[in-house]
């Protein structure tokens, strides 16, 4: 049986916990990033907040020399080979750094709202396929723009129980009609 | 809330992203043992203090990370421009002096 996560209250917006799955970060000079991103079969997107999507691999580019990679567990395994196979022509760190984060999914016709209750930046103008790396009430966070009213958040995990708490306090401050 | 412009993510972004770092383009000595006691101590803690015009450092941290210089009116606090860490030091028109 499946569950689904129902939203008996009309809540304002609806915060959900993404399951783990593998992450990876890439650096690599820019001068070196069009050789390696062959030998890795990968699309390294050069603007930053860009992302790429092939099938399941979906990458972002976080500054001018560093990438966020997020792959399936098979996938993971194949990039870490092709990337120890192309370290001595192309210097490079793949490191892995899945249980750094964890993801937090929000949704709803207020999320921008939320969000706006601890980012600075003015996420209205952030395109939808983007993602930026931004503050949220002093942790360092990634969102990740699906649609109009649908973000990811990847928070390092130390800081989740803080991020939480405000997500929460704006839930309920909005939901009584604040 | 200050607007500072990044010139590596080339966006306008709030200020509570960013970390001042200190003065520009101070290069450390390359032979620091041949220096006396006052040179060194010039180069460690003798800054320009400047009232107007300010070539500064700034570190987009909760960001792309990277260091990147500016120009900033340390009086009005208006940036004047951002620029790459390895790009030299951009001449102030006399406009921009004046202000």
């Amino acid at each position: 049986m499946t569950t689904h996560d129902h939203d008996f209250t009309a809540a304002p917006f609806l915060i959900e916990e993404r399951p783990w799955s593998p992450r990876l970060s890439l650096r690599v000079r820019p001068q070196h990033r069009e050789t390696l991103a062959r030998s890795l079969g990968l699309d390294l997107p050069s603007r930053i907040g860009h992302r790429s999507v092939t099938d399941k691999t979906e990458l972002l580019c976080l500054g001018p020399d560093e990438w966020l990679i997020l792959v399936p567990a098979q996938g993971r395994d194949d990039l870490m080979a092709a990337s120890a196979e192309a370290y001595a022509a192309t210097p490079h760190s793949l490191c892995e750094i899945s249980d750094r984060d964890i993801t937090l999914r929000l949704s709803g016709p207020q999320a921008l709202t939320a969000l706006a209750a601890g980012c600075p930046r003015d996420l209205g103008s952030l395109p939808i396929g983007n993602a930026a790396r931004t503050v949220f009430d002093s942790a360092t966070v990634i969102l990740w723009r699906d649609g109009q009213d649908s973000f990811r958040m990847d928070v390092w995990r130390s800081f989740l129980p803080h991020v939480r708490a405000i997500l929460h306090k704006v839930k309920a401050e909005l939901s009584s009609g604040l | 809330m200050l607007l500072i412009h990044c010139p590596y993510c080339d966006e306008t972004l709030p200020e509570v992203e960013f970390a001042y770092a200190g003065e520009a383009h101070i290069a450390r000595p390359a032979d620091p043992s041949a220096l006396t006691d006052e040179e060194w101590r010039d180069y460690l803690f003798i800054r320009t203090n400047a009232r107007g015009p300010h070539y500064e450092r700034w570190r987009h941290v909760h960001g792309c990370g990277r260091f990147f210089n500016a120009l900033r009116d340390t009086v009005t606090d208006r940036f004047v421009t951002t620029y790459r860490i390895d790009e030299p030091r951009p001449v102030l028109t006399p406009l921009e002096a004046a202000e």
